[in-house]
């Protein structure tokens, strides 16, 4: 097994290994983005030919929590790109701190995701049998968490675009379904970035990354600019449709 | 050390690949790209064998007008886990992750490919995909049809659509890394010297289909994950009772599976380009042109998916559109063609079995492109759409072509692989019984098309039985082309006749090392100063050719050992 | 060892600060412009922002401003193929005469053009 640092066999030098893992992650990240962009090309189908369902979904989510999340991983990119500055200037310390940081705010994010989804689920708001967008409104000591000023908004929003829609709860199911299809896996993406930074973590306290060999942290973190990407794009089309009523 | 006509009967290196280390773990957790195309080959083959169970089962239900053999909802099962079976666990991997895996380096004078680790993890994510596929296919099976199309597939189907469809999506992560693996390793791994159009046309063919899979692989990935979704949990985006599209899944279904087609064609094209060459003694015509019409063939692939869905109710706009772009995807792969013809010309032909291949590429391939056409004008789709005509189309192209293509490549690097020749006589013998076979079991299925029996359907009109029997009977030849290279192959590796380093000889940089080669490929790293097939300035290769540039002149005939 | 220094530029901590400062102000902006009545220009000047945003993740925190001309090849190969997939797929929607109901612009552009034969 090799030390990270080492040079595999099959490379000649260093930078070979460096250059090719690089490129490698790059062409990675392109299949990335085809495909997130087939879920994203069922949203704008879907959000164009149903958008009543969709603003009245866009509009049970809450957009401080939102906001919040997206500065939260905002914050998160700019600690990881702190933590890739630090191992190509050897600031041993300070890698350990940009991860740990990194990784903290990644844990915020799954925080907040976890309240937003649990209040979805709370709500009926999950696509299948038990999908119901005129549940709160019509159950309001069920949906105790919505204040009343908010709840009337809501179903004033409801009634205008009940008549615009007839088939407004099926069609919101779609709206529900972009949700937690696109959050979800994004959520998936997370992980598996909150996973490579663990890795990273164990492997910048034991003292691998220098000037001389900070390809991991380099690369991860084009994964996990690339998932703040993604959030970047999620949160104006999720969040923020026909907002301004 | 070069192959001779006359003289001592040569030996195995004493070292090589396949001795260098001994037991099952130094196999399952190889990271040398020469073993792993070996294990590929292994798990490849045996899902060939599913596939062709299932088709075995479909030509004999087909034998007669009434259907005795089969039920409907079992007949379904038997087409469908055919389509998957070969779609996507036979033709996608074979000769990428088999002959891909092992000349790639040894063509670019690298010692592994960029990453070899996860060359070993794509072979394991494909056995994870296929045993997930496996299950549900002995589990209530799939009847859905390998497209997959919603609502049947998400809503109505009471077959195991779930786990196969997981088992595709994993398996498709096999591929990407395949892809991800071929396209860095050609840009960062080359031997000093071999620059770009230095590189054989087999890389540019790889370098092409890599570029396909890693940007059509996860659009498939993405749509059955929705399917899946959709089934599982009930999520909306096909269903039509929540305002879902079962058009948006065809839309995104062939976005990926039309250039699927193109990564099973390409890398046997990119065989092709190797044969040809070899076995006419002469440069291929047109190198650039080859190299750029693979590109194009990837990237003008992509245009053309709506060409299977000229039937949902598409405006005439749209479909004049694809139409259009359908035809322009073929005019790479008739570049390609005419060059190769063109290499034969003037050329010193032999006819040794991978070259008995390349010729049925040239024809079959050149008929089922064709056909293709057929079916890309619209007027002509209307009739022909769903129909054996389409099935015809495909199989001319799939077994005729690709199949061909890994069949004579197969043999061609067998004295490479294994450091044995394979018995040249039997493997004429066979290639002619594939040939018949195919031809038998196929053309009667444009026939078919044209009179109009749907695809799909477990029973027809009795008027159309002379030509399913004439199909099936054809089928039963062509099972016997393809067992006997199974065969003898496997007995070519243990006890054929020592091949050599270079036997034909042909000119690419895997023949300059030994075979079997060393683990590392190459004890020097080689510099590269010499152009891709160029007899006349190969002093090494022992050929009787004038060097310099100009006409061939009098080359002595590929390896004329036995 | 100073070959690496040559090949990787490093970016300073204060260019980083600058790039998330400017994307935590254009998140704010993208909030704000949510809330005035644009129309259906809301969608446009929302992905615009959010474009903006990518871009300066890509360039900088990425560091693909630095980057060989190969991966620059990369990145745009990606955008592009993921705007074939998403402009083709609509252009079959766009030009359907009646899509459950809705009439997409461009059908209406053509049928009019082309005197409702469509």
């Amino acid at each position: 097994m090799h030390r990270t640092g080492a040079l595999f066999g099959q490379f000649k030098t260093l930078e070979q290994q460096k250059d090719t893992a690089t490129l490698g992650m790059w062409i990675f990240l392109v299949t990335e983005v085809m495909f997130f962009g087939g879920i994203m090309l069922a949203y704008t189908i879907n959000r164009h030919t149903y958008f009543h369902a969709f603003a009245m979904g866009s509009n049970t989510l809450s957009l401080g929590l939102g906001g919040f999340n997206t500065v939260v991983l905002l914050a998160s990119s700019f600690t990881m790109a702190m933590a890739v500055w630090s191992s190509q200037t050897s600031k041993k310390g300070l890698i350990t701190l940009f991860l740990s940081l990194t990784i903290f705010l990644g844990f915020v994010f799954f925080g907040v995701k976890y309240v937003e989804y649990a209040q979805k689920f709370h709500h009926h708001l999950v696509p299948g049998k038990n999908f119901d967008i005129f549940y709160c409104v019509n159950n309001p000591s069920k949906c105790d968490d919505i204040d009343a000023a908010d709840m009337a908004k809501e179903k004033e929003e409801l009634e205008v675009a009940a008549k615009a829609d007839p088939d407004l709860n099926a069609h919101a199911q779609l709206y529900y379904s972009a949700y937690f299809g696109m959050t979800g896996l994004h959520a998936l993406h997370m992980v598996i970035g909150a996973g490579l930074l663990f890795w990273l973590l164990k492997e910048s306290v034991a003292g691998r990354f220098n000037a001389e060999w900070n390809n991991p942290v380099d690369i991860v973190g084009l994964y996990w600019h690339f998932v703040d990407i993604v959030w970047i794009y999620l949160f104006p089309l999720l969040y923020l449709i026909d907002r301004h009523k | 050390m070069r192959a001779e006509a006359t003289g001592p009967a040569l030996k195995l290196p004493e070292k090589h690949y396949l001795n260098a280390t001994y037991g099952i773990r130094s196999w399952l957790l190889t990271t040398d790209h020469k073993r792993i195309a070996l294990l590929w080959l292994a798990a490849v083959t045996f899902f060939f064998f599913i596939g062709g169970f299932f088709a075995m089962m479909i030509r004999l239900h087909l034998l007669t007008p009434n259907g005795y053999l089969l039920t409907p909802d079992m007949y379904n099962r038997m087409f469908t886990m055919h389509g998957v079976t070969m779609v996507f666990f036979f033709l996608i991997p074979s000769i990428p992750a088999i002959l891909g895996n092992f000349l790639i380096p040894l063509m670019i004078g690298a010692k592994d490919l960029a990453f070899p680790k996860i060359n070993l993890l794509s072979w394991y994510i494909y056995i994870v995909g296929g045993l997930f596929t496996l299950w549900a296919m002995v589990n209530g099976g799939l009847d859905t049809g390998w497209t997959f199309y919603t609502p049947f597939s998400t809503l109505y189907s009471n077959s195991a659509v779930a786990p196969a469809v997981v088992g595709v999506f994993i398996n498709g992560f096999s591929s990407i890394l395949t892809g991800l693996n071929f396209l860095v390793t050609v840009h960062t791994m080359r031997a000093p010297g071999m620059t770009w159009f230095r590189l054989p046309l087999f890389v540019w063919a790889h370098y092409a289909t890599s570029i396909v899979m890693i940007l059509g692989t996860p659009v498939i990935a993405i749509t059955l994950g929705l399917a899946a979704m959709e089934r599982v949990f009930g999520l909306g985006f096909f269903n039509p009772a929540m305002g879902g599209d079962p058009i948006l899944f065809q839309h995104l279904f062939w976005f990926y599976s039309h250039p699927a087609v193109y990564i099973m064609i390409l890398p046997a094209m990119g065989v092709i380009s190797e044969l040809i060459p070899t076995f006419a003694r002469k440069r291929l015509f047109g190198y650039h042109f080859v190299a750029a019409a693979s590109l194009a063939i990837a990237v003008i692939g992509f245009l053309v998916w709506t060409h299977h869905m000229f039937l949902t109710g598409q405006s005439t706009y749209a479909a004049v559109a694809f139409s259009f772009l359908t035809f322009i995807v073929a005019i790479p792969s008739a570049i390609k063609t005419f060059n190769w013809t063109a290499t034969l010309f003037g050329g010193s032909i032999s006819f040794d079995t991978p070259m008995l291949y390349a010729f049925g590429f040239l024809g079959l391939f050149m008929i089922g492109g064709l056909t293709g056409l057929f079916l890309g004008a619209l007027g002509v789709d209307i009739n022909i759409h769903d129909t054996y005509f389409v099935v015809a189309h495909f199989h001319y192209i799939m077994v005729g072509g690709a199949v061909m293509g890994y069949l004579g490549g197969l043999h061609f690097w067998w004295p490479k692989i294994t450091g044995r020749m394979y018995p040249e006589w039997l493997a004429r013998i066979a290639a002619f019984i594939l040939f018949i076979g195919f031809n038998f079991t196929f053309f009667p299925q444009f026939i078919l098309g044209i009179m109009g029996m749907p695809r799909r359907y477990h029973t027809y009109p009795p008027e159309f039985q002379i030509y399913n029997v004439m199909s099936t009977a054809g089928a039963s030849i062509l099972a016997v082309g393809y067992l006997l290279p199974m065969v003898y192959l496997t007995w070519a590796a243990f006890y054929g006749k020592v091949a050599g380093d270079n036997p034909w000889p042909a000119t690419g940089l895997e023949w300059k090392t030994q075979s079997p080669p060393l683990t590392e490929n190459f004890d020097v790293t080689p510099v590269v100063t010499w152009e891709a097939y160029d007899f006349h300035n190969r002093p090494d290769l022992g050929l009787d050719v004038p060097s310099g540039k100009g006409s061939p002149g009098v080359v002595a005939p590929a390896h004329g050992d036995d | 060892m100073s070959e690496q220094e040559h090949t990787e530029h490093i970016v300073s901590p204060g260019t980083y600060l600058a790039i998330i400062l400017t994307l935590l102000a254009l998140t704010g902006i993208t909030v704000f412009a949510a809330f005035v009545n644009l129309g259906r220009f809301n969608i446009v000047v929302a992905l615009l922002i959010a474009t903006v945003k990518a871009t300066l993740v890509v360039l900088i925190f990425m560091h693909a401003k630095y980057a060989p001309e190969r991966t620059k090849l990369v990145i745009i190969a990606g955008i592009f193929w993921l705007a074939l997939l998403l402009f083709m797929t609509l252009s079959d929607y766009a030009s359907r005469v009646d899509y459950r109901g809705v009439r997409y612009p461009m059908t209406q552009i053509i049928s009019h053009t082309l005197g409702n034969r469509g």
